[in-house]
């Protein structure tokens, strides 16, 4: 299958940046498709590891960012542990996901983006996560209340998950790590 | 012997029963854990996604209590396992991700602190002449297939669990244990992890898959360490039937409750009626 990028008015694609967040060189790529071949979500989805590699290499730019794969992506790390010239691929894809949150282009199918900002809500405000309540306000958010709601009475009845979240994290030091980040960054 | 224990969020809510096993398992092999006091989330498991430095600087939090504790780190949870173990590496190999943690937390933290599995520290520490030694009750024979998923052996350079495609770590005390460890393929494949909300359509085609080789493969229930995978397994089965019709009633047991049960410990104290899919007939191999 031929592989189709555009290349960007500024000459110059979204591979630099992915250097520059995650640390990531994704030059030494062969190409040999160990990552793809192990990859357990790229039989369902509409690209490869390998695919969004390439096409990196070849200049791709901000295009690339609306790729599915992305956020059916399970950070699993087969594709980094098989990997001949141990490309982090699954940094890679960390890397896509947050230039992707940045840019916009985010529109999975599954609304990962936002299960991501509100669980990460429940840590700032309770220092540990608060899957009831994350789950309660991912589903007020894509309004998808009567998937799995047949799960919830079974998992409250069985204490398989905490109707009220957690009072005993350090909140100070949580909530400074959040605060010193923010801060680090705007200047 | 002494550890810090770091519990996990999972542990007051999805996976308490992973918790309460672990806990009583340590106390009947006398290891003594202490939690961390004001322990937070490691980061686990979409920090990464959304901020390399606040997923490292999260889980470095706790690691930096570990270090003043002057202790190991033990985790039961295969996610915050690798949390914890790519933040250690992170900070170790990259002195701009340390510069920036260490600013984040007010103090510096040098990804020191050694962050081990509760598996690890039952084979390596305890090792398997002292563990059968202490074992009260036998699987009798009870073929399980081991479950590793992917947090706790990849990628492998930074978590040096056992071995990345064939681990055995879980079959060794399954087999210490009078049981039969099966060797299987989908060992280390995923089932789908943190999209179970998101994606549980995904869930399912990943699931399936894993269930089915492990009763193709004799299996009477399966051993997993890791609470993604023990809800997507355990609690995906009534979806797998709904969209594919084939019912597989197969147990999804922590291996701490296995352990647990061959230490004679009570169902309770091991949270096995915390598991959607009934462990009875994987109980009913239990002889003391």
């Amino acid at each position: 299958m031929p592989i189709r990028i555009k290349k960007e008015a500024v000459k110059r694609g979204i591979s630099d940046r992915v250097k520059e967040i995650s640390g990531i060189d994704i030059n030494a790529c062969l190409q040999c498709k160990k990552c793809t071949n192990g990859c357990p979500v790229s039989g369902f989805t509409s690209s490869s590891p390998s695919e969004i590699i390439k096409k990196l290499q070849l200049g791709a730019g901000e295009e690339l960012l609306a790729s599915e794969i992305i956020w059916t992506c399970v950070s699993c790390a087969t594709c980094f542990s098989r990997c001949p010239m141990e490309i982090d691929m699954a940094g890679v894809m960390d890397a896509l996901r947050v230039m992707a949150a940045e840019t916009g282009a985010a529109k999975p199918d599954g609304n990962m983006p936002l299960m991501n900002k509100i669980l990460l809500g429940t840590i700032k405000a309770f220092g540990r996560t608060y899957d009831l309540g994350a789950m309660a306000l991912y589903k007020a958010g894509t309004s998808s209340y009567t998937k799995d709601m047949g799960k919830v009475p079974l998992i409250l009845k069985k204490g398989k998950i905490a109707l009220l979240p957690s009072q005993g994290a350090d909140k100070k030091m949580v909530k400074q790590i959040f605060n010193n980040l923010e801060k680090a960054r705007k200047k | 012997m002494k550890y810090a224990y770091f519990p996990g969020c999972s542990a007051e809510s999805t996976a308490r029963d992973l918790y309460l096993s672990t806990m009583t398992v340590a106390r009947a092999l006398g290891i003594e854990f202490i939690e961390p006091e004001g322990w937070s989330c490691c980061g686990a498991t979409m920090a990464h996604q959304v901020d390399h430095d606040l997923s490292v600087s999260l889980a470095a939090a706790n690691l930096l209590k570990v270090k003043d504790m002057g202790l190991e780190m033990v985790v039961s949870c295969a996610s915050c396992y690798s949390r914890m173990k790519i933040a250690n590496h992170e900070i170790s190999t990259n002195p701009k991700t340390r510069e920036i943690v260490s600013a984040a937390l007010g103090k510096d933290y040098d990804g020191s602190v050694k962050v081990r599995h509760f598996v690890e520290i039952v084979l390596e520490d305890i090792g398997l002449a002292a563990f059968k030694k202490a074992l009260t009750h036998s699987l009798q024979g009870l073929k399980v297939a081991s479950y590793y998923g992917c947090l706790l052996v990849r990628p492998p350079e930074i978590t040096g669990f056992d071995d990345p495609e064939n681990p055995v770590y879980m079959d060794r005390l399954i087999n210490a244990m009078g049981g039969a460890g099966l060797d299987w393929p989908h060992k280390v494949e995923c089932c789908g992890g943190s999209l179970t909300l998101t994606r549980s359509d995904l869930v399912v085609k990943l699931s399936e898959p894993i269930i089915a080789m492990a009763k193709d493969s004799g299996a009477q229930c399966i051993a997993v360490a890791c609470p993604m995978c023990q809800i997507n397994l355990d609690m995906r089965q009534d979806d797998i039937l709904k969209t594919t019709g084939h019912r597989y009633n197969m147990p999804i047991i922590y291996i701490t409750q296995l352990m647990g049960l061959c230490l004679g410990m009570s169902e309770q104290a091991l949270g096995l009626d915390k598991l959607i899919i009934s462990p009875q007939e994987t109980m009913n191999f239990i002889r003391s």
